[in-house]
């Protein structure tokens, strides 16, 4: 689209250019996943992720969409719909399992996706609306999931409502009438049960539409590449197809075998034993925990325990919505000018050795019982969490002196030799000249 | 400014967390925690093995059928198995006449044709399994308080659950001889009590079970196959059942596994040599230590 | 296009061994197996998303009815209910057997004698089930005052097919008669159907 070399579509069957002067339909899958679209030809494997959460988006449809025909949401019977689905329903079995491990490999999907873009800066000028957008559908992809484990109305999923909802109780004045509002009831029952069945089948439609707007702002720059340097000529580029469908055809494989051993062998590994005894509004679980795609933040959650001006329950509310609200703010926090983590020194020793091995620590003490040591350690990485995203990175790219960068993407690939042999660069993005040869 | 805002906002989370983690650890520092009993001598499930296990385990059809008949003489007293239908028999190898007979032989409730009133009826094969209290209230009256749970999903319902079953019917002990590693609970916790009416049982989370222990006697359940009905054998066998109860499918399952996962292994390794060819003619190649271009993507027709 | 750095055009087969006799073929064939076997994994898929619409298993399980008769007297039917839909069960009158007998059976759009319509040694149980065989309204005629049609046995009011006292189809759209379902008697008064 972007790029003047950008391949035209040319309607070759007579049905194809009688639909392309009508509905251009076929130029539009052209323009945004075919030869018409012209990508960088250095994407690595993380590039895949993309493809791979909208495979996710419409999975989870799928199954979603054929589940919701044989559960019921209603308090009384939402346990045993699952379960006459689990043993009564032709095939049942797989399609729940398939749509209970296909959330989680959502997530999976969807946390390597936003890491990757958070390393390689592929939410800076021109790419933020991008960035925003993804950030959107992060949130409503927590909302739909966190909706969908109550539907099965087991002891977790109860408890679960009882204590997200209860998180809005802490907000000053408003909260608790409006937990109540939320619930449509003091406790979960049918009225909050009927109310997330509606919402969970509601919002994957929602973010498939903005998974639409999030494609389509990315083919106005195209998409970034490992390197951070901006597509100069045709050289740097290959057209979507074949290159990037073949390469996402074995993403997608290597995907679909891990997933499937998922689904087939270890099908409960990943939730929790307690959704299997019936939601019991009288007795707690041992260890309440959500599911592990939200341990990290219910770690934050968490890790704020003394009352300081604000009770403290307040601070881990507004703390654990901060923590994934600051990621909105990134494009203007991180002031860099070079965009990949390769050619940024400090700032890869901060994502590597800082974030990574924090949000490691949060998401292990976000699935651990409320007890020493895991409170000190997920105290420690909530403050580097913090000081990560909005101290450490506008300082960083205020202080850092990036490596030399290449002058372009085909450069880097084929790793033109300079006069004196290696690779010439230079450190501002945009302003680097053609290296004399 | 966003960033003057942002390293504001940054410092003050920081500030607070860090403070809750000054005082944390020096309530960790300075508070003993006593260990409790519970956390002490509670033990995990021992190992047991089945023939359902592993990516290729398969139903054994005796086990689950004396498993089956460990429930009904023993089990069924207290427990119910509301989400199993009588008609599910079938799947443990019986006759469409046995399981008509076994259905038979469990009461249903059901109503007086004439009257409408509350009856009982022998029940049919769809049937569910019927329960032995009508609700939760008689159950727990019946049941010093303690509601004796439905056991259609208790081995999905706990960390390891078959083996849990296993080791907990099996796992009564006298609390004031009962030592782990040479630790014994009564010198560690001297306080500790099993109250009137529990049970002591280092395999239930807290110590102490309602259920009084089910599995008493060698022989308690005449087996038809001959099998030797130790505890152990009756433990093993009850709890391979209500693995069954738990997930009917579960064989089904890894056996579907198996051919879906093969082809897509062959798929997968196609699309690798598919890609390879794809992107064979723009891939750059090291050779004799120099790096050479191959040709770019115009030159290639797709 | 020259590549950026001008190597030899001919580096760029090297990886097809065999590039200099087939490359294209090879190629293709790669590229359409990998395309086909996702086809075939696509197609695959579809079938657990269609046959999971098809009855479930406790749907499918063995369904029986059982029906105490003695209290049904000559002339009254009742209605009961055999696999979610009704059934009819009526204990015919001398006049209403002999009215049945004394159709032309060649005469009927689905021709059946009574006889084949009920079970030897108990003629006077007409056991059908209560959907018309048009479009599965449930005829009038079992229930005390209602319309049982021009030929005295049922009469669906949806678009007006008349049944005679053997629940044959007399006038009126339906097709067929009114199916009579398997069932046997257990005892003279105790039937189960299914």
């Amino acid at each position: 689209m972007s790029f003047p070399w950008a391949k035209a579509y040319e309607p070759k069957a007579p049905l194809m250019r009688f639909l392309d002067e009508r509905l251009p339909l076929p130029r539009f899958v052209y323009n945004a996943v075919g030869a018409g679209y012209p990508v960088p030809r250095n994407l690595s494997y993380f590039w895949n992720f993309g493809i791979l959460a909208g495979f996710c988006l419409v999975l989870q449809i799928v199954t979603g969409v054929v589940l919701a025909m044989h559960y019921s949401a209603n308090a009384l019977v939402a346990f045993n719909s699952v379960e006459h689905i689990m043993r009564d329903v032709n095939w049942g079995w797989m399609l729940r399992y398939a749509h209970a491990n296909g959330a989680s490999f959502f997530f999976v999907v969807v946390y390597i996706h936003i890491f990757r873009g958070l390393f390689y800066s592929s939410y800076k000028a021109p790419r933020e609306m991008i960035w925003l957008l993804g950030v959107v559908i992060f949130l409503l992809m927590m909302a739909t999931a966190f909706m969908g484990y109550v539907l099965p109305w087991g002891q977790m999923s109860f408890w679960g409502a009882k204590v997200i909802t209860g998180l809005f109780g802490a907000i000053p004045l408003v909260g608790e009438p409006l937990q109540i509002w939320l619930l449509g009831g003091y406790a979960p029952d049918n009225a909050a049960l009927n109310r997330f069945y509606s919402l969970h089948f509601l919002l994957p439609f929602v973010i498939a539409g903005v998974v639409i707007l999030h494609i389509w702002a990315l083919h106005i720059p195209g998409s970034s590449n490992p390197t951070g340097v901006e597509v100069k000529s045709e050289s740097d580029t290959v057209p979507f197809h074949p290159y990037y469908t073949a390469k996402d055809g074995f993403g997608l494989g290597v995907f679909l075998i891990i997933y499937t051993l998922f689904v087939f062998f270890l099908p409960n590994a990943l939730g929790h034993p307690d959704n299997y005894i019936p939601a019991n509004p009288l007795s707690t679980p041992a260890h309440i925990v959500p599911e592990w795609y939200f341990w990290p933040f219910y770690a934050i959650l968490r890790a704020f325990t003394s009352d300081f001006l604000l009770p403290a329950k307040l601070w881990g509310v507004l703390a654990m919505f901060s923590a994934i609200l600051c990621w909105f703010f990134l494009p203007w926090l991180d002031r860099s000018p070079v965009r990949s983590g390769h050619y940024r020194p400090l700032f890869r020793k901060f994502f590597l050795f800082g974030l990574i091995p924090c949000m490691a620590v949060l998401f292990w003490c976000g699935g651990a019982p409320a007890e020493e040591p895991y409170v000190m350690l997920s105290q420690i990485a909530t403050a580097y969490y913090f000081l990560h995203f909005l101290v450490i990175l506008p300082i960083v790219s205020l202080v850092e002196r990036p490596e030399p960068l290449p002058y372009s993407i085909t450069d880097a690939v084929l790793g033109t030799p300079a006069d004196d042999g290696t690779v010439k660069g230079h450190m501002i993005q945009g302003e680097n000249a053609r290296p004399a040869v | 400014m966003t960033r003057l805002i942002g390293i504001l906002v940054g410092l003050v989370f920081t500030f607070v967390v860090l403070l809750a983690f000054v005082f944390g650890a020096w309530t960790f520092a300075t508070e003993e925690v006593s260990p409790t009993a519970e956390h002490e001598f509670h033990l995990a499930p021992r190992h047991a093995s089945y023939q359902f296990d592993g990516a290729l385990g398969t139903w054994d059809y005796q086990q689950l059928q004396r498993g089956y008949q460990v429930y009904k003489e023993v089990c069924s007293a207290c427990h119910s198995l509301k989400l199993v239908g009588l008609r599910n028999l079938a799947e443990l190898g019986y006759t469409e006449a046995e399981v008509k007979a076994e259905a038979a032989s469990w009461v249903v409730p059901g109503i007086d044709p004439v009257t409408g009133e509350a009856s009982t009826r022998p029940g049919t094969p769809t049937d569910y399994f019927p329960s032995p209290y009508p609700n939760d209230v008689a159950a727990a009256a019946a049941n010093n308080n303690a509601v004796p749970p439905d056991l259609s999903l208790i081995t999905k319902a706990r960390h390891h659950g078959t083996e849990y079953v296993r080791s907990l019917l099996t796992g009564y002990r006298n609390p004031d001889t009962f030592s782990v590693d040479g630790k014994r609970l009564k010198e560690e916790f001297p306080d500790f009590e099993t109250p009137a009416g529990l049970h002591f049982n280092p395999y239930f989370p807290n110590l102490n079970l309602a259920m009084a222990p089910p599995l008493t006697t060698p022989g308690q359940v005449t087996y038809a196959d001959g099998t030797d009905p130790t505890i152990e054998q009756m433990a093993t066998d009850v709890s391979a059942f209500l693995t069954w109860t738990a997930e009917p499918t579960l064989v089904r399952r890894k056996q579907t596994g198996w051919p879906v996962l093969g082809f897509l292994l062959f798929a997968t390794v196609l699309a690798w040599y598919a890609k390879k060819q794809v992107w064979a003619p723009v891939k750059p190649k090291k050779r004799k230590g120099a790096v050479t271009a191959t040709a770019t993507p115009g030159d290639h027709e797709a | 296009m020259a590549s950026t750095t001008g190597a030899a055009p001919d580096d760029a087969m090297t990886t097809d061994g065999d590039s200099g006799t087939h490359p294209v073929r090879r190629r293709d064939f790669i590229n359409i197996a990998a395309v086909s076997a996702a086809g075939v994994g696509g197609l695959a898929v579809l079938y657990p998303l269609i046959s999971q619409m098809a009855p479930s298993k406790d749907v499918l399980a063995e369904s029986t009815t059982e029906l105490d008769l003695s209290a049904i007297q000559p002339g009254q039917a009742v209605k009961a209910v055999f696999r979610k839909q009704p059934v009819f069960i009526r204990n015919l009158t001398p006049q209403e057997i002999a009215a049945a007998d004394a159709v032309d059976v060649s005469s009927l759009r689905d021709p059946q004698t009574l006889a084949e319509r009920t079970k030897a040694g108990h003629g006077n149980w007409l056991i059908t089930m209560g959907v018309c065989t048009h479009l599965g309204c449930v005829p009038l005629g079992a229930g005390e005052g209602e319309n049982k049609g021009e030929f005295g046995g049922y009469f669906c009011p949806c678009h007006g097919s008349h049944y005679d006292t053997a629940a044959r189809i007399r006038k009126g759209p339906a097709p067929t008669n009114l199916l009579v379902p398997e069932y046997e008697f257990t005892t003279d008064t105790t039937v189960v159907i299914g």
